[in-house]
C-alpha cells in the first residue's frame, strides 16, 4: 500500500453510519473510497452540498454539480443543496461531525497550520478556519514529514489555523491522538516500529508500553 | 425590476466600484457579464467573491486583464496570477475566513452591523479586531461588507424577477443579492410568472434591478 491509501483507509475506519463528515481536498477525498458499504455517512462539500456522491461516469458531469475543489460530482438519494450561509452554519455550529484535512504542521498540543507558507504559497484559508473552529471531531490526514523534515512538531513554524486542538492525526506511519491535551501515539502502520516513528517526530510523543498496528479488514 | 442588454448592464457600472460576484471556482458565476467587464475595460475594481477562480476562467479572466485593484476573498489557491499580482504589489487581497466572508455578506444584506464568530481567534484572523467574550468564549467583530453592484447568476429568473438557484451554483449568489445597491442577474433560462412555485423562489423580485436579457 503506498502512503495515500493507508492514510485514507485508516481514516474511512473513523467513519460511524449516520455521520455529517466534511472532507478536504487531496489525501482526504480518497477516504470517501474506504467507507465499508454497510456504513452509512452524509458528507458534505462546503461549497453547499450534502450527499456528496463518486465521480460520474463519463458524459454525466454536471456543471453546476461540484466539490469544493470544482471538480465534478454525483448527488446520492437523500443529497440536499443549499447556499454558503447555511453550509457554514453546519460546519459552525456544532452539525458536522468529523472534518477531514490535510496539515503543514501540527504541534505537540494538537494545534494545526494548513493554510500559508508566508511568502511561498498563500492559497488562502477557504473553509479550513471555519472547519477546524467548529466541527466536533477534526481528523488530519498528512504524510508523517515533507522532504525529510519533521511535520509533528513541538511548535508550529507556520501560521495557525485556529486555536481549537486537532483531535487525531493519521499518517502513513502512525496514528496520534490529543485525547489528553499531548500527542499520544495510538498505532503504528504495518511493519513500522515505535522508535522509526520517534526517529520521524519532532514533538514530544507520549508513547504507551504497548502500540498496536494498523489493522486493515476491508 | 427592468431587463437590459449586457452591454447597457455593466455599462452602468463605473471604474472603481465594488462588486460583489457570485460563485465558487466559477461554478454560479455571471460568466457573460464578466466577459463585458473585460470587454468594457473596467479598471480599478475592488472584488468580493469566494475566490479567484482559476486563470482565464471566471473572475479569473479579471485578474488576468489586471482590472482588480483589490480583491475580498476566501482562496486564491488555484488562481496563480492572483497570488503574483498580490506578492508584486499590484494587487491587494484581503483574505477571510469562507465562513466569514459569507456572514458579512449576509450581515449587510440583513441589516446587521456585522457578526460575532470564533473562528479566526488567536489567529493571523485576529489582527486588528476587536474581540468580545461572551459566556466565557472569545469572538472576533467581523464587520458587515456592501457593495455598489452584486453581479449575481441564478437558474431561473421569472419576468417579475423571482429568482432560483441550482445545486451547488448557488453557494454565494442569495446572499449576495441582499447585500449591494444595485443587483444585476442573468440566469439560465428566463421563464414565466408561476413556473417558479412561491415555496421555491430564493430571491424574491424585489430586491433584483436587472434581469439581463438572453442574447
Amino acid at each position: 500500500m503506498d502512503a495515500q491509501t493507508i492514510i485514507a483507509r485508516r481514516i474511512a475506519q473513523e467513519v460511524r453510519s449516520g455521520m455529517l463528515v466534511n472532507l478536504g481536498i487531496g489525501i482526504p477525498t480518497l477516504v470517501a473510497n474506504y467507507v465499508p458499504r454497510d456504513v452509512h455517512v452524509f458528507f458534505q462539500s462546503e461549497n453547499g452540498l450534502i450527499g456528496t456522491g463518486p465521480v460520474p461516469n463519463p458524459g454525466m458531469a454536471l456543471e453546476m454539480l461540484t466539490d469544493a475543489g470544482g471538480k465534478p460530482v454525483t448527488a446520492l438519494p437523500g443529497a440536499s443543496a443549499f447556499d454558503s450561509a447555511m453550509s457554514f452554519g453546519l460546519i459552525r455550529g456544532g452539525h458536522l461531525d468529523m472534518a477531514v484535512l490535510g496539515g503543514l504542521q501540527v504541534d505537540e498540543h494538537g494545534l494545526l497550520a494548513n493554510w500559508m507558507i508566508p511568502g511561498k504559497m498563500v492559497p488562502g484559508m477557504g473553509g479550513a478556519m471555519d472547519l477546524v473552529t467548529g466541527a466536533k471531531r477534526v481528523v488530519i490526514a498528512m504524510q508523517h514529514t515533507a522532504k525529510g523534515k519533521a511535520k509533528i512538531v513541538r511548535q508550529c513554524s507556520l501560521p495557525l489555523t485556529s486555536v481549537r486542538p486537532v483531535d487525531l492525526i493519521v499518517t502513513e506511519l502512525a496514528v496520534i491522538t490529543f485525547e489528553n491535551g499531548q500527542a499520544t501515539l495510538l498505532e503504528t502502520a504495518p511493519g513500522v516500529s515505535v522508535n522509526d516513528v520517534l526517529a520521524q517526530t519532532e514533538a514530544n510523543l507520549h508513547v504507551t508500553e504497548f502500540v498496536p498496528s494498523m489493522t486493515f479488514t476491508s | 425590476m427592468k431587463t437590459i442588454s449586457i452591454r447597457d448592464a455593466v455599462a452602468l457600472i463605473p471604474e472603481g466600484a465594488t462588486l460583489m460576484i457570485g460563485g465558487f471556482l466559477d461554478v454560479g458565476s455571471p460568466e457573460r457579464v464578466i466577459d463585458e467587464l473585460v470587454l468594457q475595460i473596467k479598471r480599478n475594481l475592488t472584488v468580493i467573491a469566494n475566490d479567484t477562480a482559476m486563470p482565464g476562467v471566471g473572475i479569473g479572466k479579471l485578474v488576468t486583464a489586471g482590472l482588480l485593484r483589490k480583491a475580498i476573498v476566501s482562496h486564491i489557491g488555484l488562481n496563480p496570477e492572483t497570488q503574483q499580482q498580490m506578492l508584486a504589489g499590484k494587487l491587494e487581497v484581503e483574505l477571510v475566513p469562507q465562513g466569514t466572508l459569507v456572514e458579512r455578506i449576509r450581515s449587510c444584506g440583513f441589516g446587521l452591523g456585522g457578526v460575532l464568530t470564533q473562528t479566526g481567534v488567536g489567529t493571523v484572523v485576529e489582527k486588528d479586531k476587536r474581540k468580545m467574550e461572551i459566556n466565557g468564549k472569545e469572538y472576533l467583530v467581523e464587520t458587515a461588507l456592501r457593495a455598489d453592484f452584486a453581479l449575481v447568476h441564478a437558474f431561473l429568473a421569472d419576468y417579475t424577477g423571482n429568482l432560483t438557484y441550482a445545486l451547488t451554483a448557488r453557494n454565494f449568489n442569495p446572499l449576495m443579492a441582499m447585500a449591494a445597491d444595485t443587483v444585476i442577474v442573468t440566469a439560465d433560462h428566463i421563464v414565466p410568472v408561476g413556473v417558479i412555485a412561491p415555496d421555491h423562489i430564493a430571491t424574491p423580485a424585489p430586491v433584483v434591478d436587472y434581469i439581463v436579457a438572453c442574447s
